[in-house]
C-alpha cells in the first residue's frame, strides 16, 4: 500500500483554470490519477481537459465524491481556498501555491485542529504514489513502485533523490514533499509513523535543510517509533547564518536549525546521514543489501 | 524584509507602544537641525545630550563604534560625519560592513532595568511566540545558550488571540512593577497586534526599560517582515532599504532569481533551492569552495537562465561555473539554449561544466555538444562537482 492516497483516490484541482493548475491537471491525468473535478468560484459549468469546474469545493465534493484537493491557487486567495476544502472535511489537501504568507497558515494550522483533513505544503511539489496517483507537479517517468517511503522538505532535489533510486532499482513506495515555508500543513513526523505502519514500505529516505526543527522533531519520532531503516539528506551545510536560501523556511537563525546540528541529531537518532547529494541511492542500496533488507 | 531601527520605531508607536523621541538625519548639516529639533521636542534646558545612531541592518553597533553621543548641536553634526557614508562592520554584518547612510538622533533616558521581549513564530507548532528575559539589552542568543531557563515562553492561540492572563504571565517572568503593569499590558497588547496586522515575522524589543521616571519604553527595536505577506501592506513595503542589501541579491531578486553571495571562486546556476543549496554543498565536499547560492525557479525559461548567467558572471571572483538541472517541469534544452545564448551574448570566458538530467536530456545534451564554447557536460552530480573544482583551482 501507499500512504495518504491509493489510484482509487478522486481529486479536485482548485485552481484548475489558472495556467498551473491546468497544465499540471493534465499532467495528473496522464499518470492516471483520477482528476474528477475542479474549483474556480465564477467558473462553474466549464471544462479543463474534460474536467467539470465548479464554483465550490462543496459543489465539487457532491457532485463528484471528491476525497482529496490540490491548491493552485494564486497566494493572496490560498488562505480562503483551504479554509474551505477543510471546512468541508475533505481527507486530504495539497497545497503547490508558493508565497502565502505565514500568518496565514497559523491560522490554517489552528482551524485544522480537531478536524478530519490532513494538509500537506504549502509551497510544496506535492505526492506521487507511482503506478497508482500523483497529486502536484512531481514529474511522474521519475518514479517507479517499489518499497522506499520518501519525505522531503524540497522540489527538484527531491526529483534527483527519487530519480537516483529509481536508477539504483529501488522503487518508492509513496514520495512526500512536504513543502519549503517556515510554517507547514505536515511534519515529517506524522508521516514518518504512516510509513512505519504502511505494509509496503521497507525503508524510508528523508530529505531535510536548514531552518527550524522539523528533522529534529523527526529524530525523536524515528528514535521512539520507526523500526524500519531510514537514511536522510541535510541540504545546506554551506549556507551562511540568517540567510534565506530560496525557501522561506530554509534559514539558519539564532544560531539554530544548522545542517551540522540536524545531521548530528539524526544519526543519534540511528538514522544513516548520507554525505553526498549524488550518493543517496547507492547508499541506499548498498545499506539495505548489507542488512539483507534487499536480495541480490 | 528588514527595518530600521527608526521605522521599527515608528511602527510600534503606531500601536502604542512607548519609544525614544528621536529625529533622523543623513547629512551632518541635517544632523545639526535635528539636535535643534529633538532638544525642542525634550523640552529640555540648557545643557542637551542625545545619541547618534547608525542606522543599518544588523545589531551590535554599540560595540562597533555606531553609537555615538552628542551634546550640542555642532557635535551631533560631527558625530553624523564620523557615522554617514562608511561601513560599520559590526558582528553580525561580516567583514565588509554595512554602509551607513542615515542616523538617529535619540533622546538619552536614565535606565534602572533593561528587559529582552520578543515576539515570534514557534514553526513546528504554528503559533505565535511570546519571549521574555530579565537579562535584557544583551545578546539573547547567548543567553539562550547559557540560561535557557532565564527566557520565558508564551505561546499564543492566533484564534483568542493574546489574554490578559497570559500577559500577568509574562509581567511576572520579567517582575514587573505592578505600578508599571497597565503600561506593560498596553505595550504587549500593541505588540501582538502589530505582529499580527503587518505580517511580521520578528518583533523584537531589546532592552526594554523600566526609566528613572517610572516609565516603560522600547529604547532599542528591531523588525522582521514575512516578505509574502508584504503584497497586504504596500506601505511597508515601501520602507524597504536596497542600500541594506548585496547589489546581486537584489537584483536577482527582482527577477525572480535567489541569490546568495558566498565567499568561493564556483559560480552556482540551479533550478530550486533544496538542490541548489545541496549543489553548493557538494562543490564543497569536492574541495572546491562555491561563490553563490542561485536558485533559476522551478518554471524558468531561456530568458531567465540567460539572465542568471548575466548575475552570476557580475561576480568577478568567478573563475568556473557549474550548472545544474533537474528538468520537471524546466526543460533541459530550453537551459541549454539560454546556456548558448548567454554564452555568446556575454562573452563568458570561465569554463562552464553543465549537468543536465530529467526532461529532454539528450537533446539539452546534443545542444551543448561540438559548439566550440568551453562548455562541458557531466554524467552526474558528483562528476559535475569533481571537474568544475579542477577547472576552478587549475
Amino acid at each position: 500500500m501507499s500512504i495518504l492516497v491509493t489510484k482509487d483516490t478522486r481529486v479536485v484541482v482548485q485552481g484548475i483554470t489558472g495556467q498551473a493548475g491546468a497544465f499540471h491537471t493534465e499532467k495528473m491525468l496522464e499518470y492516471g490519477t483520477k482528476v474528477v473535478a475542479g474549483v474556480t468560484p465564477g467558473k462553474a459549468g466549464a471544462t479543463v481537459h474534460g474536467v467539470p469546474v465548479f464554483g465550490s469545493v462543496q459543489r465539487a465534493v457532491e457532485a463528484t465524491g471528491a476525497d482529496a484537493s490540490v491548491i493552485f491557487v494564486p497566494a493572496a486567495f490560498a488562505y480562503d481556498a483551504m479554509l474551505e476544502a477543510i471546512e468541508v472535511k475533505l481527507p486530504l489537501i495539497v497545497t503547490i501555491t508558493e508565497g502565502i504568507p505565514a500568518w496565514d497558515l497559523i491560522r490554517v494550522r489552528r482551524y485544522l485542529e480537531g478536524r478530519p483533513t490532513r494538509l500537506i505544503g504549502p509551497n510544496c511539489p506535492g505526492l506521487t504514489a507511482p503506478e497508482a496517483c500523483k497529486l502536484g507537479i512531481i514529474p511522474g517517468y521519475i518514479h517507479r513502485r517499489g518499497g522506499i517511503g520518501v519525505l522531503s522538505r524540497s522540489g527538484t532535489l527531491t526529483y534527483d533523490a527519487v530519480w537516483q533510486l529509481s536508477q539504483a532499482g529501488l522503487g518508492q513506495s509513496t514520495c512526500v514533499g512536504i513543502g519549503g515555508d517556515a510554517v507547514l500543513g505536515s511534519s515529517f513526523t506524522g508521516l514518518l509513523r504512516l510509513f512505519q505502519d504502511d505494509p509496503e514500505t521497507e525503508a524510508i529516505v528523508l530529505i531535510g535543510e536548514i531552518g527550524g526543527t522539523e528533522e529534529e522533531e523527526a529524530a525523536a519520532v524515528i528514535k521512539a517509533h520507526v523500526t524500519k531503516p531510514t537514511f536522510a539528506f541535510i541540504a545546506g551545510r554551506m549556507a551562511p547564518k540568517e540567510k534565506r536560501m530560496g525557501h522561506a523556511g530554509a534559514i539558519v537563525s539564532g544560531g539554530r536549525g544548522t545542517a551540522a546540528e540536524k545531521m548530528e541529531t539524526l544519526a543519534a537518532a540511528g538514522v544513516t546521514v548520507i554525505d553526498s547529494p549524488a550518493a543517496i541511492g547507492q547508499t541506499v542500496k548498498q545499506t539495505l543489501l548489507r542488512r539483507g533488507v534487499l536480495q541480490k | 524584509m528588514k527595518l530600521h531601527e527608526f521605522q521599527a520605531k515608528r511602527l510600534l508607536a503606531r500601536y502604542g507602544i512607548p519609544v525614544p523621541r528621536g529625529v533622523t538625519a543623513s547629512t551632518p548639516a541635517q544632523a545639526r537641525a535635528a539636535y535643534a529639533a529633538l532638544k525642542r521636542l525634550c523640552r529640555a534646558s540648557k545643557t542637551f545630550a542625545c545619541n547618534v545612531k547608525a542606522q543599518i541592518h544588523a545589531g551590535g553597533r554599540g560595540k562597533a563604534g555606531g553609537v555615538l553621543v552628542a551634546s550640542s548641536a555642532a557635535q551631533a553634526g560631527a558625530q553624523a560625519s564620523t557615522l554617514l557614508g562608511k561601513p560599520l562592520v559590526t558582528h553580525q554584518t561580516g567583514p565588509e560592513g554595512l554602509p551607513v547612510r542615515r542616523v538617529l538622533l535619540d533622546e538619552r533616558i536614565g535606565v534602572t532595568r533593561e528587559l529582552y521581549l520578543a515576539l515570534t513564530v514557534e514553526r513546528y507548532t504554528a503559533r505565535p511566540l511570546i519571549l521574555a528575559s530579565r537579562q535584557g539589552g544583551v545578546d539573547i542568543e547567548a543567553v539562550a545558550a547559557k540560561t535557557p531557563q532565564a527566557i520565558a515562553r508564551e505561546p499564543v492561540d492566533p484564534c483568542v488571540g493574546l489574554a490578559a492572563f497570559q500577559i500577568r504571565r509574562v509581567q511576572e517572568a520579567l517582575a514587573i512593577p505592578e505600578p508599571l503593569g497597565p503600561a506593560f499590558h498596553a505595550t504587549l497588547k500593541g505588540v501582538y497586534t502589530c505582529w499580527t496586522s503587518c505580517d511580521a515575522s520578528l518583533i523584537e524589543i531589546n532592552p526594554l526599560v523600566e526609566t528613572g521616571d517610572g516609565r516603560l519604553l522600547a529604547l532599542d527595536a528591531k523588525v522582521v517582515l514575512d516578505d509574502n505577506g508584504l503584497f497586504r501592506h504596500p506601505e511597508l513595503a515601501a520602507w524597504r532599504d536596497r542600500g541594506q542589501e548585496h547589489p546581486i541579491e537584489f537584483r536577482a531578486g527582482r527577477i525572480g532569481i535567489s541569490y546568495v553571495g558566498l565567499d568561493g571562486n564556483i559560480g552556482c546556476l540551479v533550478n530550486g533551492a533544496g538542490l541548489a543549496m545541496a549543489t553548493n554543498d557538494i562543490i564543497k565536499l569536492a574541495g572546491g569552495s562555491p561563490a553563490n547560492f542561485l536558485d533559476v525557479g522551478g518554471g524558468a525559461n531561456v530568458e531567465q537562465v540567460t539572465k542568471a548567467f548575466a548575475i552570476i558572471l557580475a561576480d568577478r571572483r568567478v573563475r568556473a561555473i557549474l550548472v545544474n538541472i533537474f528538468g520537471g517541469i524546466m526543460r533541459c534544452d530550453w537551459v541549454a539554449q539560454g546556456l548558448l545564448n548567454a554564452t555568446q551574448s556575454l562573452r563568458v570566458q570561465a569554463p562552464i561544466v553543465v549537468r543536465l538530467a530529467g526532461t529532454n536530456v539528450e537533446e539539452g545534451r546534443r545542444l551543448l555538444t561540438g559548439t566550440g564554447l568551453p562548455i562541458t557536460t557531466a554524467d552526474d552530480l558528483a562528476d559535475a562537482a569533481r571537474r568544475v573544482v579542477g577547472l576552478a583551482t587549475r
